[in-house]
């Protein structure tokens, strides 16, 4: 007979638990429940502002689809339970469900401390914690102009950023001193304050609430100890947690004097048949507000659950993390409790850096630090901290800049093995070799078979230096050359290109190649001549180059035939050019679908008729568009404001003028636009390359979605602009993306692949952290203001449409192509139908 | 004794690149490659339509070859060899340019 196993609360803990219990060898002898007091299964609270910058609560679960039934987990959604009897083990939900259990985990987390401030239930005075909290913040913002975070917290904070990202002016208020006093010294503290005020958001140290009354201009003010008032329209409390031990009180568990269910080191509580995790355990006086001390609890009891002996011995509270952006790290004890302690600090003003190193009073040993805008330095000193490893002779050296020497690293190499890389799921370097011994060799099977890297992401930097060190000192070289003509990648190539000035294939081959080329190199280099000099694909010394489809200007489909797609922007069509696309396709018996990009496609064309197909397309107002090349696609859009009751703007005029603006760049692999007239986003904006998506505030951009194999929904990267700086932004972006992306290689593939990410693409583009912004829109309106229509060249040009024939001493079809008719059109025979010979002849 | 018929002028063919023609009614592909004409069947055996004369040439490891457009197979354009699949070949045809230099016709063997 099983084992009956409870579980209660089904927050990241809780699930995190299950996800163990699932992996370990003893699973099978458990029959589980779960009830979970919310309506949704486990999601991720630590990204939680992420809601408001384009993710879902889809997005932010933490259960696989199907997950629980797998398991034969039976979760109860939705059912509270409101006690525990510890006699008869069983426990009662608020709908009077009793379940028996053999073993009893209590994950019930925490809830947001709402200080007693007189005035604290007024309307819009709302709470940070579930995903219910965020829509009820969504709602109050639409009716506010000011919010205000009351607690300067690393939950404050972070709270913070969700009110800037839902457009309000933001404010966070703190009782202490300074800014995040747990984790931060003065001087990082004033940093950090400096740096938030500048991205114009009002800090407020050192306010204690007294009340919350009606406000003049705003819904409400806050009236501070020292006489100071502050008004607003939306409060938030995000000043710290307390425990969810309501359980403890009606079971008579023991729990702490200000809360908290206590747990001895194997995490049970004082009955030996119930255990707590998570921040409503209490353990050595410690609640653990941070989520890798609760998986280590987790872990601990699924191992006790094994019958393996297990301990949770306190957990280390360093933490690394952004903070509206900012780089913000803490390590041990920053605050130099020993007085002995001895502390070096470094201060760029003008960068905003601030570290502090605090040391044993022999400069052994370190025994904390902090960070501040810039948080680079934190995997080593960590290592350093947790493996309590001897200091170099000179610890400054550890936060000085670089540029004074080399740095004194601490290479992987000099991690012992028992190192603790990634927190959030417990890997070690040996882990990590281990995986390598049995067969992983990058880092994306590293996070596959480990689960490194993909809880916080904070270790990412820490986790690829041990990969590429260890796989250098196997071996291992990772060939980045794009084929056996070339040793360089196709970035290294564009470089090549435009800092040498080479105009031909041949030019580049003869520098820098060797043998003749292949369908990779060429096509590549084709592209790359094409987006540095807008090199024409059909100049003779380029037909070489292309892959069929760029030297025909069509897709060559399956039979050999072509088809032609017109470029339609926007997807707006006049019935005029609907009826010459009708009577083009009927007088060459075309097969016609409208395709995924709203456009109209006509599928069978022969290689000699497509010159006289595009003359009349051309005649009648169309131009190519480009659906044969690796260029802009297409630019969907909504109906928008001009027809949509919903309607904030006009999605199709934008959309138009992008396609018109992007049309016939050359780029490493196709693009795709969306704009959407508002949020409701009928152009699935956010699933393409460039996504627009109107709102009362301006155009929000959101950059690398995929739709295809492998989807990705596209990072919100920046809110509120007009026509120009959405205009420059994109010019950036898409001139960026091509200069640095690799053959074949979507938006959404480069983004996950440049070092720094999502941060460091803005900085690029926005901050113009690289002094070439200019630049970029300088090089893309080269490009746009070179723009022909590849069609309209091609049938000006006799020498070129003489090059479309079947064949260049018969003027007859192939007869390799044959069709059958269904539903109406041709389409190409399969074989059966050719042996079988139902195939029409065409004339 | 090959059978040889001319196909074309020298001044069809674009160096480097592949062109269709009809040898009698068997579609073949020529190539022009640093003055030497090649030529092979058009049919694509793998992909199944007359497309290699789409292809683009080049070289692997020293073998001249042209990849299907279709499907990326390389054929060697000496032997008409498939080398990622030993089962299929591309019959070659031998070829002769006849006439005055600058205006040499191009004239393939039936085989």
């Amino acid at each position: 007979m099983k084992t009956k196993l409870v579980v209660v609360g089904n927050g990241m803990v809780g699930h995190a638990f299950l996800e163990r219990l699932v992996k370990s060898a003893g699973f099978d002898r458990f029959q589980i429940t779960v009830f979970g007091e919310e309506s949704r299964v486990a999601y991720d609270r630590v990204h939680l502002s992420s809601y408001f910058s384009g993710k879902t609560a889809e997005d932010l679960s933490l259960v696989p689809v199907g997950f629980y039934a797998e398991h034969a987990i039976d979760i109860r959604l939705n059912e509270k339970v409101v006690s525990i009897d510890k006699q008869a083990k069983t426990v009662t939900t608020q709908a009077s469900l009793v379940e028996k259990y053999d073993v009893l985990v209590l994950a019930t987390g925490s809830y947001p401390f709402v200080p007693p401030i007189p005035g604290n239930d007024r309307e819009a005075c709302l709470v940070y914690r579930t995903i219910e909290d965020l829509e009820a913040m969504r709602s109050s913002a639409q009716t506010s102009k000011i919010g205000v975070v009351i607690g300067g917290g690393l939950l404050g904070l972070e709270a913070a950023k969700a009110l800037v990202d839902l457009g309000l002016e933001s404010h966070v208020v703190e009782f202490a001193p300074r800014l995040m006093p747990v984790q931060l010294d003065e001087g990082g503290a004033a940093m950090l304050k400096r740096k938030i005020i500048q991205l114009g958001v009002g800090v407020h140290t050192a306010k204690a609430t007294q009340r919350i009354e009606d406000g003049v201009q705003a819904r409400h003010r806050l009236v501070f100890a020292d006489g100071e008032t502050l008004e607003t329209d939306f409060i938030l409390f995000s000043a710290g947690i307390r425990p969810r031990d309501e359980l403890a009180d009606v079971a008579g568990l023991e729990k702490g004097p200000r809360g908290g269910i206590v747990i001895n080191d194997q995490c049970l509580t004082s009955d030996p048949h119930i255990y707590a995790i998570g921040e409503c355990a209490l353990h050595g006086g410690m609640i653990y507000g941070l989520v890798a001390p609760g998986y280590a609890m987790a872990q601990a009891v699924v191992d006790q659950l094994n019958h393996k002996p297990a301990q949770f011995l306190g957990a280390d509270m360093s933490t690394k993390l952004k903070l509206l952006g900012i780089e913000v790290a803490s390590i041990g004890d920053p605050h130099g409790s020993d007085e002995a302690a001895k502390s070096y600090i470094y201060e760029n003003g003008p960068k905003e850096i601030y570290k502090k190193l605090v040391v044993s009073p022999d400069g052994q040993k370190l025994l904390g630090a902090v960070l501040v805008g810039d948080s680079e330095d934190y995997g080593n000193l960590l290592q350093l901290k947790l493996n309590d490893m001897v200091l170099p002779e000179h610890p400054e050296q550890l936060i000085l800049p670089s540029f004074l020497g080399e740095k004194v690293g601490m290479g992987p190499d000099a991690l012992p093995m028992s190192a603790q890389l990634c927190s959030c799921y417990d890997v070690s370097k040996a882990d990590v070799i281990a995986a390598l011994d049995g067969g992983a060799s990058c880092l994306a099977d590293i996070k596959a078979c480990t689960q490194a890297c993909t809880g916080c992401g904070g270790c990412t930097q820490l986790v690829t230096s041990v990969v590429n060190n260890e796989l250098e000192k196997r071996g291992v070289a990772v060939s980045k050359a794009i084929c056996e003509h070339f040793p360089y990648t196709r970035q290294e190539l564009y470089h090549l290109v435009r800092v040498n000035g080479y105009q031909t294939f041949d030019e580049l081959l003869a520098a820098h190649g060797e043998g003749d080329g292949c369908e990779i190199c060429k096509p590549t280099v084709a592209s790359i001549l094409g987006s540095v000099w807008n090199a024409y694909a059909f100049d003779k010394k380029n037909i070489p180059l292309q892959d069929t489809n760029d030297r025909y200007l069509g897709n060559m489909q399956k039979d050999g035939s072509y088809s032609v797609i017109p470029r339609v922007p926007g997807g707006e069509i006049t019935p005029d050019k609907l009826i010459l696309l009708g009577e083009v396709a009927k007088d060459y018996q075309l097969y016609t679908k409208i395709n995924g990009g709203q456009r109209i496609v006509l599928f069978g064309a022969q290689l000699s008729d497509l010159p006289v197909i595009w003359s009349r397309l051309i005649e009648g107002g169309f131009e190519s568009g480009q659906a044969y090349a690796k260029a802009l696609r297409t630019v969907k859009s909504c109906v928008g404001s001009t027809w949509c009751r919903y309607g904030i703007d006009d999605s199709v005029k934008l959309a138009i003028d992008l396609e018109n603006r992007y049309k016939g760049v050359r780029s490493p692999h196709k693009m795709k636009m969306g704009v959407s007239g508002c949020t409701r986003e009928c152009a699935e904006a956010q699933a393409k390359d460039v996504g627009v998506i109107s709102t009362e505030n301006g155009w929000n951009l959101f950059v690398c979605g995929n739709g295809g194999m492998k989807p990705r929904h596209a990072d919100l990267f920046a809110v509120g602009l007009d026509r120009e700086t959405l205009f420059k932004y994109i010019d950036r972006f898409i001139m960026f993306y091509i200069q640095t992306a690799d053959r074949l290689q979507r938006t959404s593939t480069w983004l996950e692949n440049l070092e720094g990410g999502l941060d460091y693409l803005r900085q690029v583009v926005i901050d113009d952290s690289l002094g070439i912004g200019e630049q970029l829109e300088q090089q893309m309106q080269a490009l746009i203001g070179s723009y022909e229509c590849d069609w309209k060249r091609a049938v000006e040009d006799t020498e070129k449409t003489k090059l479309f024939y079947n064949f260049v001493n018969a003027d007859q079809r192939d007869p390799n192509q044959v069709y059958v008719r269904e539903r109406g059109q041709l389409r190409p025979a399969n074989a059966q139908e050719r042996l079988e010979s139902i195939a029409l002849e065409l004339v | 004794m090959s059978d040889f018929k001319k196909v074309c002028q020298l001044s069809d063919l674009i160096e480097n690149a592949g062109i269709p023609a009809l040898l009698d009614a068997t579609p073949i592909a020529l190539f022009l490659i640093k003055g030497q004409v090649y030529a092979l069947d058009n049919f694509d055996p793998i992909g199944h339509a007359s497309v290699m004369s789409r292809g683009i040439v080049g070289s692997i490891k020293g073998r001249l070859v042209v990849a299907s457009p279709l499907y990326k197979e390389h054929y060697d354009l000496v032997s008409g060899e498939c080398l990622e699949n030993a089962e299929v070949k591309l019959a070659v045809y031998p070829v002769e340019l006849r006439g005055e230099s600058g205006e040499e016709a191009v004239w393939v063997a039936t085989c």
